[in-house]
């Protein structure tokens, strides 16, 4: 309050300028006056002395109104100019300080912002060449992550706390399915960057894998990776498989940051592989009695006088163990067939896709003339091992020219039931029935290479078969290919169900790429430390803002939804948030649906304030809640708590408080100014997962301004909002 | 007259055991052991039905149905095949080489005979 003391402190010395020569004059006139003057001079002065002091008094005050406009114009208006300029300097390079008042400080503004113009561009041209300098290991890491993401097999890197710095779509997957949870929403934040790994990886077998991993690196094995199994809270089986993540340390000794974990939910193949086992017993065991008795039976007939009365018993019992013996065999076969089929990933493929990549690999690779047939190729999908199938069908055009001379083929496909016939046709010379069923089981080749498959092998492991035919009415051969069409949504297995929830849900916005790191989190200390102390560029924040049924929570007004986004190492996590819609129970007012437009059927099936609190307490877990005018927020939630058995006990940060204390001087800190002044694009607002995300941007610029102002610690920030808070009381 | 059947089969006692119980049952039956011979049988017999085993030296059963098919010098015979091979996709090959049904061993006799004597009753 400096300046306020410094304009008292003007006003005073005005006010002492303009009386104090008066007064002195009167004082140097009165000790020069005698005793008879003195009493004329008091009479009269006595006159005129309240006429006197009311105009002093009135030209002081006007001088105090005339020195408070000037203050406010110029001091006031040049230190809103320095935060503006701070801002300009900090967080937002574009932004530009408000040409206004006197002449002068126009012209200072004016001049801050062509030295702004000419700092953006001079910002940009180093940003241009900090981008391009960036570009190629941008590149890389975009590679490994659209690999990642490709990967059907869990992948997570974690540092070596076990905080999550990578992972990828199927990782979320499983991590979801390890919950015990009936909800879908219950299941968010189940995995997330910077979030321990703990919450559904056994920490003792984890544990115990890591310690291998770091005795096999410090016997310098080559290779430390260890495979181990765990089971899920949800009870899922999940193998997997640890290595480290090394980095080459100061003294060049090999250091461990973090490790890579590859996991697959093994819960089905190990229900499979027990079935495997039991049609194995069935197959062995079984039999064997059957067997043994069928044995005896005959070798007692063998014996047996005719006519005697154990020969039809004998006979029936031979019968009847024969019979079972059939009947077990029918269904163990069939179910071996079913086992089979899962033994090797086949990708789906539409019938179409097949067709052409089919033809061009064929014609790259063996040189013969490829057509595609006119007829509609059907849209039916078949589930293809492309390496294998391609091999197999090259090898095969491949003996047509060379065993048959034929130079062109026509490929095509059609669907027949539940079958999908690809045909490899041509003209003229048939091939005997015998040498196809050759063809069938010689090893692959194809210009030369031989590769350890028949065809007959991969024709089997896709389910399918092969024979030779002719089509007499075009003269043509064909050799046609069987391949059991497979249904659409098998398409991709697994991705359909959580798709399907979330869409109908939707919680969680996909940001179009399945897959988040931030490998920066390698450096990351351990959690060790109060809180309070440390840095609050290291924190995680849960950055959330609700909508509700009206402004009364004590009343019983509702949250209605909940949005949320994490901030992990001072970046804002899209990918991770939280939004959830939520049926309040009650009416919504017609002049809150006015604001936030979610109509009661919107809120139709939507889970209660019981079933999304406890989720967004878990999602919240360890982390610094913040929000634009937090106590609205956090007043709703504690009213929850109580009966839900929750307690939101985390730190909070108030960013509108925070905003009263860097920019005291400017009109508004209302979110839409904060998102003004700091070039936030306003996406969605007055949803709570939009202006959560963008209280969470105008969060993560406000960190460097707290820091040059001294607030880098948690609780300097809580002592800066405490401090704006009670001023703001004062007013 | 009783309808004439073919069973074709280089399993001896696959092959006794069908001839006696077709012969029981009222038909008349000729045997053939390889894909060759069946052809030839067939075409002298001009069976109503032919069991035939995919299994066989030489021309195996598809082949043998397959020919069947594509000459159009005898009556057609409706055509069971016979196999130890129990996959799907043989099944479909079966069928998609003309067989007009497709019997997986082991099997029930009884089932066979309901099967052969079913075919040849929707024939006439």
């Amino acid at each position: 309050m400096d300046a306020r003391l410094r304009f008292w402190s003007v006003w005073g010395a005005v006010a002492a300028i303009a009386t104090l020569p008066f007064l002195l004059t009167g004082g140097l006139v009165w000790l020069d006056l005698g005793e008879e003057e003195r009493r004329f001079f008091t009479t009269i002065a006595g006159h005129w002395l309240p006429i006197g002091s009311v105009l002093t008094i009135a030209a002081l005050v006007a001088a105090g109104v005339g020195l408070e406009r000037l203050f406010r114009i110029y001091v006031r208006g040049l230190a809103g100019l320095a935060e503006q300029l701070d801002v300009m300097r900090t967080a937002h390079a574009g932004f530009r300080v408000e040409e206004r008042g006197p002449p002068e400080v126009r012209r200072v503004a004016q001049a801050a912002n062509r030295l702004a113009a000419a700092r953006e561009e001079a910002l940009a041209a180093v940003e241009e060449r900090v981008a391009a300098a960036q570009a190629s290991l941008a590149t890389e890491r975009n590679r490994l992550a659209a690999l990642m993401a490709e990967l059907d097999e869990a992948v997570v890197v974690c540092n070596r706390e076990g905080r999550v710095l990578l992972y990828n779509e199927a990782a979320r997957r499983l991590a979801e399915r390890s919950m015990v949870t009936s909800h879908a929403v219950a299941a968010s934040g189940a995995l997330g960057l910077g979030r321990t790994l703990f919450t559904w990886v056994e920490p003792a077998v984890l544990g115990h894998a890591l310690d291998s991993v770091t005795a096999a690196l410090a016997k310098g094995e080559r290779s430390a990776q260890q495979r181990f199994a765990f089971v899920t809270p949800s009870g899922r089986v999940v193998r997997a498989r640890v290595a480290p993540v090394v980095e080459l340390g100061r003294g060049r000794t090999h250091q461990e940051v973090g490790f890579v974990l590859l996991m697959h939910d093994a819960t089905e193949d190990l229900a499979r592989e027990a079935e495997r086992s039991q049609l194995l017993f069935e197959m062995t065991e079984r039999n064997r009695g059957a067997v043994a008795s069928i044995l005896m039976a005959v070798e007692v007939l063998t014996n047996a006088e005719a006519g005697s009365p154990l020969v039809p018993r004998l006979v029936t019992a031979i019968a009847r163990e024969a019979e079972g013996m059939r009947a077990r065999l029918v269904q163990t076969a069939a179910e071996a067939e079913r086992l089979l089929a899962h033994r090797w990933p086949l990708e789906p493929i539409a019938l179409g896709v097949l067709v052409e990549i089919t033809r061009r690999f064929v014609e790259e690779r063996v040189g013969v003339g490829v057509r595609v047939t006119q007829e509609a190729i059907e849209g039916e999908w078949v589930a293809v091992d492309l390496f294998l199938w391609l091999h197999v069908v090259a090898a095969l055009v491949e003996r047509l020219r060379d065993d048959y001379g034929v130079e062109t083929v026509t490929v095509g496909a059609t669907a027949a039931g539940t079958w999908a016939h690809f045909d490899v046709r041509w003209q003229g010379g048939t091939v005997s029935f015998e040498t196809v069923a050759g063809w069938e089981l010689e090893a692959v080749t194809v210009r030369g290479a031989r590769y350890p498959f028949s065809v007959r092998e991969v024709l089997e492991r896709h389910g399918g078969t092969m024979w030779f035919d002719r089509v007499k009415a075009r003269q043509e051969a064909v050799l046609r290919v069987a391949l059991p069409v497979v249904a659409r949504e098998e398409q991709s297995k697994g991705e359909g169900e959580t798709k399907g929830e979330e869409q109908e849900h939707a919680y969680r916005r996909e940001e179009g790429r399945p897959l988040s790191f931030d490998f920066d989190l390698f450096a990351w200390g351990s959690e060790v430390g109060k809180l309070e102390d440390r840095p609050l560029s290291e924190l995680v924040y849960t950055v959330f803002d609700t909508e509700t049924t009206g402004l009364r929570p004590s009343e019983g007004d509702e949250i209605i939804q909940i949005g949320a986004v994490r901030i992990v190492n001072g970046r804002v996590r899209r990918e991770e948030a939280f939004e959830q819609l939520i049926d309040p129970r009650r009416p919504l007012s017609p002049e809150s649906i006015a604001i936030h437009g979610i109509t009661p059927e919107m809120l139709i099936g939507q889970p209660t304030a019981e079933e999304v609190l406890p989720a967004f307490h878990r999602y919240a877990q360890g982390s610094v809640l913040v929000a634009h005018n937090a106590a609205f927020d956090m007043r709703f939630l504690e009213l929850k708590e109580k009966r839900l058995g929750i307690r939101f006990d985390q730190p909070v940060l108030d960013t509108l408080l925070l905003a009263y204390f860097l920019f005291p001087n400017q009109e508004s800190n209302r979110l839409e100014a904060l998102a003004d002044r700091f070039g936030i694009a306003m996406v969605g607002r007055h949803t709570a997962l939009g202006d959560a995300l963008v209280t969470a941007e105008a969060f993560v610029r406000m960190l460097p301004l707290l820091a040059e102002r001294g607030v880098v610690t948690l609780r300097a920030a809580r002592e800066a909002a405490q401090q704006t808070y009670l001023a703001k009381l004062r007013y | 007259m009783g309808k004439r059947v073919v069973v074709v089969d280089d399993e001896e006692a696959i092959a006794l055991a069908l001839e006696y119980l077709l012969r029981k049952a009222g038909y008349e039956v000729a045997v053939a052991g390889d894909g060759e011979s069946a052809l030839h049988v067939i075409e002298e017999f001009q069976p109503d039905l032919v069991l035939l085993d995919v299994m066989l030296p030489g021309r195996d059963g598809y082949e043998v149905c397959q020919t069947i098919r594509s000459s159009g010098s005898f009556p057609q015979p409706k055509v069971v095949m016979l196999t130890a091979k129990g996959r799907e996709a043989e099944r479909a090959k079966g069928l998609a080489v003309g067989a007009d049904a497709y019997v997986v061993k082991p099997f029930a006799s009884a089932d066979l005979l309901a099967k052969v004597e079913m075919l040849l009753t929707r024939n006439s």
